[in-house]
């Protein structure tokens, strides 16, 4: 940057040896503690991660010998693991276009001036910042078979008792952490796209009224385009989110029935906290690090191309 | 607004509006007011076949347990460390964001590295740090979770921060500079003050990123410094939930991040959108 240089000829008073040597080194001092921190807790457990991966401990064994990529060549014979990449990728492809879609409607509804708009909005940032195990707790108890209010409107509606065990009947565990998820994080696309929908070019719009061009066609050709970029980062922030899902199948199905809805850190967890399988667990880290990081460069990539 | 004057047609298209927003309000709602109200029933009330959707009367006998059987502890750890957390997160991270911002310290490669930290799965790093904490016995103590919590906020703040810094126009502090002021005087008595709604928010979302978390608290705390959402799950038991207590329990680790975004209302979509969207 050249404007520091010209700001520090603009020196006038003489500060002392001291001061002029902290203020020459200022960029740097000040950078770094919050680096020293990174490096400690960000860094440093990854590089001993990496390490260990290429080790032998699990409980009983402290085996530090290196193995080399014997537990990466184990990543691919398991059956469970692959299992739950494929249960965080079905939940990541439903939830993340449905909160995309309840969120644009959402914004849609809300976009146009309307008295006590700001109360409605307010108001619907509530799920969204909530703790993720609270709003699967507060589902747990919806769903509830018994005590549940949602058996109980189904029941009205459908003339008959309807009992459903929606946390552990195989056929609605995913509708069940679906409905959960939409229901937090639809409010965060609403309020993303609420504010890039207000910023799209208004002239445009009428010119477009006038023309008689329906809805449709003005979405696609001018609303869209506008707010694009916005939608991509949502995605990408909410996607990232997604799969690396974890509170809130803790709190509501703990994986179960059986593994059935054991996302990738919903297994990592269990290899590492219950089996103990100190350098299994770590290739998996690395093997979710790897993932992750293809995906959010393969999106960072389009994303820069649609710019 | 003149609804009065509005041609019938428009009043009829937001007569609809109002109706599909108060439908909207009430499905994202009443899971809220569900759990609100069971936090104000009796035993008999929230074990009621069919569900009884409105308690006769308020009463807080719930909620006194937490304090009687000292659950309320938790919530307490959670100020504890999401407080101290959020604080030194601030504070080092917008001296960070403030070289990186006037300075171009490091260049775009840095500040790209401090963001792709905040891109790394919890789940990949919690376990080693697990090993190194039990190793230092950091597990279980108000200091490793503040370590952690600062260390996971600090990429947050930095990005944020920079971005607001940006926004303050260069002239008043070169004009500062010129006054004769020195760099830390300028940071301290011109910058800061410009960027104080930006911090507010961004403290203010710091802390409920330290407040919701639960895996870090899961793993790394065992009986001494247990946090609010690792309380909650201790209620979930295999036959029967203690539905009284995770209700008024999540009205109690609610309220507050709720009072405190409200305030932040203005800055809220900048703040989570990672400063993407200036809303």
């Amino acid at each position: 940057m050249t404007v520091s240089v010209s700001l520090n000829g603009a020196e006038q008073r003489r500060p002392s040896r001291f001061g002029r040597m902290l203020e020459d080194r200022l960029p740097y001092l000040i950078v770094a503690p919050a680096i020293l921190i990174l490096l400690l807790v960000g860094l440093f457990p990854l590089i001993y991660s990496l390490i260990v991966s290429f080790q032998r401990i699990t409980m009983t064994e402290n085996d530090t010998s290196f193995v080399g990529l014997l537990n990466y060549a184990e990543l691919f014979r398991d059956t469970r693991l692959w299992a739950s990449l494929g249960h965080t990728a079905i939940i990541t492809a439903i939830a993340l276009p449905l909160e995309l879609l309840v969120g644009f409607l959402m914004a849609q509804l809300f976009i146009d001036g309307m008295p006590g708009r700001q109360i409605f909005v307010a108001l619907l940032v509530l799920p969204t910042v909530i703790s993720p195990i609270v709003a699967g707790a507060t589902w747990r108890l919806m769903f509830d078979v018994r005590f549940g209010p949602i058996g109980q409107i189904l029941s009205f509606f459908a003339g008959e008792p309807v009992r459903i065990l929606w946390t552990v009947n195989p056929a609605y565990v995913y509708p069940a952490i679906i409905i959960c998820e939409v229901w937090q994080w639809a409010p965060f696309m609403f309020l993303l796209l609420l504010a890039a929908l207000s910023n799209v070019d208004q002239s445009q719009l009428e010119a477009a009224e006038i023309d008689g061009a329906s809805y449709l066609r003005v979405l696609r050709a001018i609303v869209l385009p506008a707010i694009a970029p916005v939608i991509a980062v949502a995605c990408l922030i909410r996607g990232l989110d997604l799969v690396r899902i974890f509170d809130i199948i803790w709190a509501l199905t703990e994986g179960g029935p059986g593994s059935m809805t054991e996302t990738v850190s919903l297994y990592t967890y269990v290899q590492g906290f219950s089996q103990f399988e100190t350098s299994y667990t770590a290739a998996i880290s690395f093997l979710v690090i790897a993932l992750l990081t293809l995906i959010t460069t393969l999106v960072l990539k389009r994303m820069e191309l649609t710019r | 607004m003149r609804i009065g004057r509005l041609p019938a047609k428009k009043a009829r298209i937001l007569a609809v509006r109002y109706l599909g927003a108060g439908i909207v309000i009430l499905l994202f709602l009443f899971p809220v007011y569900w759990l609100f109200m069971i936090s104000f029933k009796t035993p008999d009330e929230i074990y009621h076949v069919p569900p009884l959707w409105i308690p006769e009367q308020i009463q807080f006998s719930n909620y006194y347990v937490l304090f009687k059987d000292g659950d309320v502890l938790a919530i307490l750890n959670s100020l504890i460390v999401a407080g101290v957390s959020s604080g030194i997160a601030i504070v080092l991270g917008t001296l960070c964001a403030y070289s990186l911002a006037r300075y171009g310290t490091g260049g775009e490669n840095l500040a790209m590295w401090i963001i792709s930290q905040r891109m790394i799965p919890p789940i990949a790093v919690v376990f080693p740090i697990f090993l190194i904490y039990v190793h230092f016995g950091l597990v279980d103590g108000y200091f490793g979770l503040i370590l952690l919590y600062t260390a996971f906020n600090l990429p947050y703040v930095i990005w944020m921060m920079r971005g607001y810094i940006v926004d303050v126009p260069l002239e008043l502090e070169e004009s500062a500079l010129v006054d004769g002021l020195n760099r830390w005087e300028v940071i301290w008595k011109v910058v800061f003050p410009m960027v104080r709604p930006g911090l507010m928010a961004t403290s203010v979302f710091t802390f409920v990123f330290a407040w919701n978390d639960f895996l870090f608290a899961l793993v790394l705390t065992r009986t001494e410094v247990i946090t609010f959402p690792v309380m909650l799950t201790h209620y979930f038991g295999g036959q029967s939930n203690f539905w009284a207590k995770i209700a008024a329990m999540s009205v109690l680790g609610t309220l507050p991040i709720f009072v405190a975004v409200s305030v932040m209302q203005r800055y809220l979509v900048r703040g989570i959108s990672l400063g993407a969207v200036k809303g």
